[in-house]
Parts: structure tokens; C-alpha cells; sequence
């Protein structure tokens, strides 16, 4: 199914110079492939294409389930040079989580429980699993 | 997983120079604690305290710090916390002077041993580390710092936990630090109790991985989180609290009856704060790999790490450098419904034509429309119906003439402007000089030889 990536993930973003990083993290274990494949650094440059002037990197973390996104030149120079509302890109975590991506209902289903506080999420197959 | 043996807590207690006040003290007060770090800078505030201790010598640090201690001080010797802290600035001994002359007026009930290091602020010996070769050069641009050095206003070298566990070795009380990384005030302490070695890179990763938990205070435990963010009590969050084990595993927490929340998503949020390649972050004791970090989430706000794998630290120190890069301000109006968007475009087309007129060059004109996508970089489709819109527009210059004459001309749209304008009660826009970020790398051998730790008792 065709829904935001705000379905199954949550995500935060930051500030280094002029380059912000948007760390994205999948509601469930099954999220984290779904991420891989959906949200391509390509895509996410397309996607800000206003914002980000220059090339967009990606780091896969799937211990976390989690990808981080660095978008260069995207801060108006960075720090105190930059005239940007946001120029230490905090929302972009949040803009990030409006790109539209292909979910398979199952994981939908699944983040959609965590979402609506039935199940806690991520992390399974270990100790701490309480979902 | 049983937890077994001996525990260490460290507990966080700002995340920036102007964070909550209460934090620390409900930190202290609220449940056992070994360790209350507490982090007042970012990039920029050493050059902010540059210039203030420019103004006066007896300022250039965080003086919500002392007022803070003042405060604490008869709970800290009561519950035995000792504090480990940046708040020094560029001025670690003003620090400790203010520190030492207040406590004269508080009965704590034994001295207090305050410690502070020196040596990270290379302003001083700049010209001396060019001369030696030192280039200095920017990693972003490759510029040696020559095309720049009449510009500089601060430069300091982030340095690691060896004068902190000097410091802790002599008992200190408090250790005030100057361009400390934030990372080492935690993993600082630790090194300290389980007596890692310098070399026990997965340990000290470990150490790293909880001190970037610790770093930004309240966002480890609930603040900012997106998942169920209508959930969280917010109004008296518990900061996060660092209880680690010799091995290096550690779990992150907070007092049960405080607010916030710590759970998998808290957690997992604050580490890819600000990451860059998850692989290599580099701190000036070890480089920590978080793609190896293994997460547990035990439920009742206890979130259990391990499996944190380390390399040797690198031979080079970061050094942080900031200089004058000119002048800028920023103005603003709104404009009402409806085609409150149009009016403020409109209304930005004015003033640059009269910008244009004046004959003034910017270095940067920046126009945002507030309410219309500033954020997203994204005009919504229902652009036409916005019940208001605000025309956010910012200059920057070399000279500050040039955009002390943008200031004026803000205000005369309120009249000779478009229409359904509100919003100037705030005044001209204030000028605002403008501090440039110039990251750089040193041997940290130039740094080291300096670097020197002094423990004073407070009366």
C-alpha cells in the first residue's frame, strides 16, 4: 500500500555545519527492509530538493533498524552564518516522514498497532521484548 | 538478563547552555546518583564566551552553573554526587573563582575539592601553532586558516576523558572543564570507577555510546519524540540516567517519579541525533562504531545496551575554531487571510526593489514565508486558503551598514505595503554579528603537552 513513511517509522533530525542528518527508524523489526529498499538516499534528495543543494548519503544501521540520511549544503552555510528558520534542520525529521513509500499491509498492520499503543515495538528476539 | 555486580550512575543534567534549570536538581534530589554531568556547550557558545570575556575578563562561562552548585552544593556532599561539567567555557578559572567565592556563604558541611582543567583554548598560541607547521586547515574546505586568522575569535581543541580521570583521581568534587566533548563527561566517569584502560577501545565506545545518550539532556527520555508524543509528561521530565557495569554494558533510565519516558524509540531517537557515519565517530579517546550498538527495551523505562564495539582513537584532535564572517538580521511581518501568502510575496518583491534602489549588496537575501512550507521547503496545495502567512527575511553582509539600513526598511511595508499587515511590535530588527564554524584537525600531541589539571579546596 501507497502510505507516508510516517506509518512505520519515526525518525530525528540534526545539525553538523551545513550539513543536516535525518535518522530514520522503523516501528517494527519487519519496518527496517521496508525502509532499506522504499527510502533510497535518491529518493530522499528528490524529495528535498528546495532544501538540499547537495548530495545525500545513507548508512544502513539495522541493529537499530534504523537508516541515517546525511543531506550536505542543506543548512544556508550552518550555524550562525545560515539566515534559515530552521538552519539547524530539527524539523527535517519530521518533513522527512511525509514521503509516500510502497508498505506491505502486514508491516502496516503491525507498525499501525504500535502506533495506536497496542504493541511497544521494535526490538524482538532479544531479552527485552515486552510487546 | 540478570544485572549483577557493581553499578555506576551517571546521570544527565543539561544539554546546552540554557537548558531546564530544575533538571539537575530533581536529578540530585529524586533518587541515588553517582555522577551528575552536565553539558553547556555547543559549537558556537565558546565563541559567544570569547566575546564576553573580551567585555570581562571574569566572564567566558556558563554562570547558570555556579548560581546551580550554590544551590545543590549541601545535597551534593549529603548524597555523595560529584559533578562533571564543560561549564567552563573559555574561562575555567573564573569559573572556579565565582564557584569558590560563593560556596563561602554555604554551609555544605566539609570542603568541596574543585578541580578545573586547562589547556584545550588555543587562542592564545594560535600564531605559535602556525608557525610550528600547525595549518589548521578546514575539513570541509581544505583552506589553511592564514586566508582567515585576522578573524578569529576563539579556538579551542575538543579534548578527552585523561584530565577528568586526573581530576576524579584526585577526588575531585567538581571538575570544570573547558571545550571537554560532551561524550566525556560520561564515559569519563565511568573510566574512572571500572578503571578501564586508555586502550579498551570497545569499553571506551561503550562509555561514548552512553555519553551521547546522556549529551542532549531531556531528548533521551521523551522530549521530542514522535511516537505517541501526546503520552509523555513533559512538564517534569526525569533526564536520562546512565547505570553502567564494569563490562561496559550499561542500561538507561530515569527516576520512576519523575516525568519523561525511556523506552527503545526514546533511546534509539537520541542515537542517530546528529550522526554522521555511524561507523566512525570519532572522539579524541577511542572511535565508537553505533552500527554494532545491540538495544533491549526492559520495559518500566529501562532500556538495556550492549554489544558496543570500539577502535583506536585517532592520532589527530578536532579543533574548533570560529571567526567574524559579517553582519545579519532578520525581519518580520504577517499578513491575514485571504491570499495571505500572495500579499507576503508581493510584499518581499517591494523590498527588494527598494533594497535594489538603495544600491546595498548582500552577501545573502533570504526570503521564508512562515505558515506556507519555511520548514518543509514544500508550498502546501491549499496555499490560497492560509489564515495567515508571515514574511520572514533575513540579510547578510561584510559590512555592517548595509544591513543596519535593511532594519529601517522593514516597517515603512506597514504602511506602504501590502495589505492585512500585522506583527512589528517586536521593533527593528536587531543586527547580529555573525560567527563562522571552522572545523579543523591538530596532532593531538600540540594539545596534550599543555593540557594541566588544578585542584583548589573551597572553604
Amino acid at each position: 500500500m501507497r502510505v507516508a513513511l510516517g506509518r512505520i517509522a519515526i525518525a530525528r533530525s540534526g545539525d553538523k555545519g551545513d550539513t543536516a542528518n535525518i535518522g530514520v527508524i522503523g516501528l517494527v523489526e519487519q519496518a527496517y527492509p521496508v525502509l532499506v529498499k522504499e527510502v533510497t538516499a535518491d529518493r530522499i534528495k528528490r524529495y528535498f530538493n528546495n532544501i538540499c543543494h547537495g548530495e545525500v548519503e545513507r548508512f544502513e544501521l539495522p541493529n537499530l533498524g534504523a537508516l541515517n540520511f546525511l543531506l550536505h549544503e542543506s543548512l544556508g552555510g550552518g550555524g550562525t552564518v545560515s539566515l534559515m528558520l530552521d538552519a539547524q534542520g530539527k524539523t527535517f525529521a519530521a518533513t522527512a516522514l511525509g514521503l509516500e513509500i510502497d508498505v506491505p499491509g502486514g508491516v502496516l498492520e503491525a507498525c499501525d498497532r504500535v502506533t495506536a499503543g497496542v504493541a511497544s515495538g521494535r526490538p524482538v528476539g532479544e531479552e527485552g521484548h515486552r510487546g | 538478563m540478570a544485572e549483577s555486580g557493581r553499578k555506576v550512575r551517571v546521570a544527565s543534567g543539561q544539554g546546552f547552555w540554557g537548558d531546564w534549570q530544575e533538571a539537575p536538581k530533581l536529578q540530585v534530589q529524586h533518587g541515588p546518583i553517582d555522577y551528575l554531568m552536565l553539558d553547556y556547550l555547543a559549537e558556537i557558545t565558546m565563541s559567544i564566551m570569547q566575546k564576553q570575556r573580551q567585555r570581562d575578563p571574569s566572564a567566558g562561562y556558563a554562570r547558570d552553573f555556579v548560581d546551580l552548585v550554590l544551590e545543590l552544593a549541601p545535597d551534593l556532599v549529603e548524597r555523595g554526587v560529584r559533578i562533571l561539567t564543560n561549564a567552563g567555557g573559555v574561562n575555567p578559572e573564573a569559573c572556579r573563582e565565582a564557584l569558590v567565592e560563593g560556596l563561602r556563604d554555604v554551609d555544605t558541611g566539609r570542603r568541596l575539592r574543585i578541580a578545573t582543567v586547562h589547556g584545550d583554548g588555543l587562542m592564545e598560541r594560535l600564531d605559535d601553532l602556525l608557525a610550528e607547521g600547525h595549518e589548521l586547515r578546514n575539513m570541509e574546505t581544505g583552506e589553511p586558516l592564514s586566508s582567515i586568522r585576522d578573524r578569529v575569535y576563539s579556538a579551542n581543541a575538543y579534548i578527552g576523558a585523561a584530565p577528568l580521570l586526573e581530576a576524579l583521581g584526585h577526588e575531585a568534587d567538581i571538575v570544570i572543564t573547558g571545550r571537554s566533548t560532551d561524550t566525556a563527561l560520561t564515559y569519563g566517569a565511568l573510566a574512572h570507577e571500572f578503571g578501564w584502560a586508555a586502550d579498551d577501545w570497545d569499553r571506551l565506545a561503550a562509555g561514548v555510546v552512553a555519553g551521547h545518550i546522556n549529551e542532549c539532556g531531556a531528548q533521551a527520555a521523551g522530549g521530542n519524540t514522535l511516537l505517541d508524543w501526546r503520552g509523555v509528561d513533559l512538564v517534569r521530565p526525569g533526564y536520562p540516567i546512565i547505570e553502567a557495569s564494569a563490562d561496559g554494558t550499561f542500561v538507561v533510565t530515569k527516576h520512576p517519579d519523575l516525568g519523561g519516558r525511556v523506552t527503545w524509540a526514546t533511546v534509539t531517537e537520541q542515537l542517530v541525533y546528529e550522526m554522521g557515519d555511524p561507523k566512525e565517530y570519532i572522539t579524541p579517546d577511542c572511535v565508537a562504531d553505533f552500527s554494532s550498538i545491540r538495544l533491549a527495551d526492559l520495559g518500566d523505562d529501562r532500556v538495556r545496551i550492549h554489544g558496543v564495539r570500539g577502535g583506536p582513537r585517532t592520532d589527530r584532535l578536532k579543533v574548533s575554531i570560529a571567526y567574524h564572517a559579517g553582519w545579519k538580521a532578520t525581519g518580520t511581518l504577517t499578513y491575514a487571510w485571504p491570499d495571505a501568502l500572495d500579499k507576503a510575496r508581493r510584499a518581499d518583491e517591494v523590498l527588494r526593489g527598494r533594497l535594489d534602489d538603495l544600491g546595498l549588496s548582500f552577501d545573502e537575501i533570504r526570503t521564508e514565508f512562515v505558515g506556507a512550507g519555511a520548514c518543509s521547503g514544500r508550498v502546501p496545495e491549499f496555499a490560497a486558503e492560509l489564515p495567515e502567512v508571515e514574511l520572514r527575511i533575513g540579510v547578510r553582509a561584510a559590512d555592517r551598514e548595509s544591513v543596519e539600513r535593511f532594519t529601517r526598511e522593514i516597517a515603512p511595508l506597514i504602511l506602504a505595503g501590502p495589505p492585512s499587515v500585522t506583527g512589528f511590535a517586536a521593533g527593528r530588527p536587531r543586527v547580529q554579528e555573525v560567527m563562522a564554524y571552522w572545523p579543523a584537525l591538530i596532532d593531538r600531541e600540540a594539545v596534550e603537552r599543555d593540557l594541566r589539571v588544578e585542584v583548589v579546596e573551597a572553604a
